[in-house]
């Protein structure tokens, strides 16, 4: 029988099925970082079970890490106790944590593949729903809660019900300054935030296989925000060449091995998904949301929809409440949205491809008036790298805050937020009201635009420069 | 986990659609490492005024007619985004036991479950008779039996639902999850010794 890669994996991992219970998978990779992991611990404390498989695990911490003035003590004295409970537990468990001294340090989803810790065919997870990023080498990475990572930890399994296939093709040439990030959010746009319930994506097509690692990484980031359990891209050369001579890639003869492993991964010709969504990346224009949910997107050419354009009474009410929060009237240009801060970071666009995207586009700009723009590189590896090619003077140059790693305003929970009323333009993943902090006001964009928008101060149709 | 069986109780309404984890449980929140004392937290951006501590009139769960409340009946794709599990610590901290939409996200899902929150999935049509009967009659009360998967409610809209069946053990007989996967632990390490030899490199 013919299958997709899913179905490889998902049977390669395959280890029981107790007749009326779910089936029981195998994990090879735990990520954790400090929010969503605590809890876990105690759990196995309280139930005296060990850590099965403690080099199974990699640990950073992130969320809660302030991104300036790292020497000086965490002022929130909760999120100081959450950083010293998480160094605690992976002290106390053997495992392997980039802490906030490490030289490795950053966002879980941007250091994990910097050390080539995730490979083809692999289950992966994390207490984070943006572990899909992951699928971009072909694993099936998912997020999970934090009862599932005390499960993972105590047994190196999960009871999974098996999910429905969806192929996402992306045909054709994304044109000039159009980016990952838009094939991901016009994605959205086309599945709605729960188009993907249910599903496992598989992401394919000419744009998709043109795409750098880095690149299919921020779409399969994105699986999440279509609502599916995750995404993946079929292995290729492309691949095999970022893994290799990673810390934790295979080596010498079993390199070789696992390639032919590997390349045996990819879905097998004629084999059937559930679902097929099909786009054009010709079509695709830089992507902007106007809204409070990551479906909410037109390109930055178009204008906010008004509610009365919508037929669904659902999507109706939704874009009335999005505009009045969001504070923007139907039918105004995307272009003429004025913005107050910018940020590019995160999980979704905080690799090293991301900042050269951004600084191509700050390279001699100055940074609006009124507005504020920060740079958060993902990892000390990204930050070390983009200094080394002269990207932080381009951001500095500029007017921008040239930052240390961490999840920062993507999801505001370090301190670094904004304030009431404040619109940004942001290369995060979720524009939900209050997000980057109550009141604030989310667009999604790519690195490039809210490189433009910073200088020009609002939003600008990238695809129209040289 | 408690144990999960029958009961009569006050039905909230949460008319909106696409309720995610950010609302349920802000991000300032997660900073605990305690499983406990979320509840206070649930939809705080919301449920208060721009104080943080009086109650904004204007959010639905503030409404006295919904005070006690174990049933939430809520909009479509509720509890979107992250996998926070605080979000269902706080539910059901906050006091609910049973939600009530046609869908929800696939991590949240899983989360209810572990936490002994009954998420039930209702046909779009079900779920627009419910919110009319709550909205003519505030304060209704429905009856949710797990066991023979019905809810009733007085003014006749009541339904069977599906579940799957080893979600509805666990949650009858308060099981732990992690004991169940434990039983076959001979099996899981006689998978991970063949996985050892087809995938020498994993363990390098």
């Amino acid at each position: 029988m013919k299958k997709t890669m899913y179905e490889k994996i998902w049977e390669s991992h395959f280890v029981h099925q107790e007749p009326g219970q779910a089936p029981l998978l195998y994990v090879d990779r735990h990520l954790m970082h400090e929010v969503t992991s605590p809890q876990a611990f105690e759990g196995l404390r309280m139930a005296d079970r060990p850590v099965r498989n403690p080099h199974s695990i990699l640990a950073t911490m992130d969320h809660c890490v302030p991104t300036k003035n790292r020497n000086l003590p965490i002022a929130d004295p909760i999120a100081k106790k959450q950083i010293e409970t998480m160094a605690d537990n992976c002290e106390e468990n053997g495992l392997n944590l980039y802490d906030m001294e490490s030289p490795h340090n950053g966002v879980i989803h941007v250091v994990v593949p910097e050390h080539g810790f995730v490979h083809p065919g692999m289950v992966v997870v994390c207490g984070d729903s943006h572990t899909a990023t992951h699928g971009a080498f072909g694993a099936l990475a998912f997020g999970i809660g934090t009862s599932e990572v005390e499960h993972v930890m105590a047994t190196q399994t999960l009871p999974q019900q098996k999910s429905k296939t969806m192929l996402v093709q992306v045909d054709g040439k994304l044109s000039k300054h159009c980016t990952a990030k838009d094939i991901a959010l016009a994605i959205v746009g086309v599945t709605g935030t729960a188009g993907g319930t249910g599903y496992v994506i598989e992401y394919a097509g000419e744009a998709i296989d043109a795409l750098s690692m880095e690149g299919r990484m921020t779409v399969c980031n994105m699986a999440i925000e279509a609502g599916a359990r995750a995404g993946m891209v079929a292995p290729d050369q492309k691949t095999f060449d970022f893994l290799e001579g990673k810390e934790f890639a295979p080596k010498g003869e079993q390199w070789q091995q696992a390639l032919t492993y590997w390349k045996s991964l990819v879905t097998d010709e004629g084999a059937e998904y559930d679902t097929v969504v099909t786009l054009n990346a010709a079509d695709i224009a830089p992507q902007v949301t106007w809204g409070t949910s990551p479906e909410q997107v037109v390109g930055v050419n178009g204008s906010v929809p008004t509610p009365e354009s919508f037929d669904d009474k659902g999507k109706r009410l939704a874009c009335e409440g999005a505009l009045k929060y969001m504070d923007l009237e139907g039918s105004t240009k995307m272009t003429d949205i004025e913005i107050d801060y910018v940020f590019i970071g995160s999980c979704t666009n905080g690799r090293i491809e991301d900042f050269r995207d951004a600084a191509e586009m700050a390279k001699g700009t100055s940074v609006a008036e009124g507005v504020t723009a920060i740079a958060v590189p993902g990892s000390v590896h990204v930050k070390l790298q983009a200094e080394k090619e002269g990207i932080d003077k381009i951001f500095k140059d500029a007017g921008w805050e040239w930052r240390d790693p961490g999840c920062s305003m993507c999801l505001a929970m370090n301190g670094d937020e904004l304030k009431d009323g404040q619109r940004c333009a942001s290369t995060s993943n979720r524009n939900f009201e209050g997000r980057q902090g109550k009141g604030g006001r989310t667009h999604l964009v790519s690195p490039a635009m809210a490189a433009a928008a910073a200088a020009a101060g609002h939003f600008v149709d990238i695809s129209k420069l040289g | 986990m408690e144990q999960y069986k029958k009961h009569e109780s006050v039905a909230a309404l949460m008319n909106r659609n696409n309720v995610d984890t950010d609302q349920i449980i802000p991000k300032q929140f997660l900073k605990k490492v305690e499983r406990s004392g979320f509840g206070v937290h649930l939809f705080h951006d919301w449920r208060y005024n721009a104080d943080g501590v009086t109650d904004n009139p204007e959010f639905e769960l503030n409404n006295p007619a919904f005070k006690g409340a174990k049933v939430l009946v809520a909009g479509d794709n509720f509890g979107c985004g992250s996998s926070r599990e605080h979000a269902p610590w706080a539910i059901a901290d906050f006091g609910f036991n049973t939600i009530i939409s046609t869908s929800y996200a696939d991590i949240f899902y899983n989360n209810c479950f572990k936490n002994g929150i009954l998420a039930i999935v209702v046909e779009p049509a079900q779920l627009d008779a419910l919110m009319e009967e709550i909205n003519a009659n505030e304060g209704v009360s429905f009856s949710v039996d797990l066991e023979n998967q019905t809810v009733t409610t007085p003014g006749g809209n009541g339904f069977t639902f599906e579940i799957d069946p080893f979600r509805k053990d666990n949650m009858l007989n308060g099981l732990d999850d992690i004991g169940l996967t434990l039983k076959h632990v001979d099996k899981i390490s006689a998978f991970e010794e063949g996985h050892k030899q087809r995938l020498p490199w994993l363990w390098a």
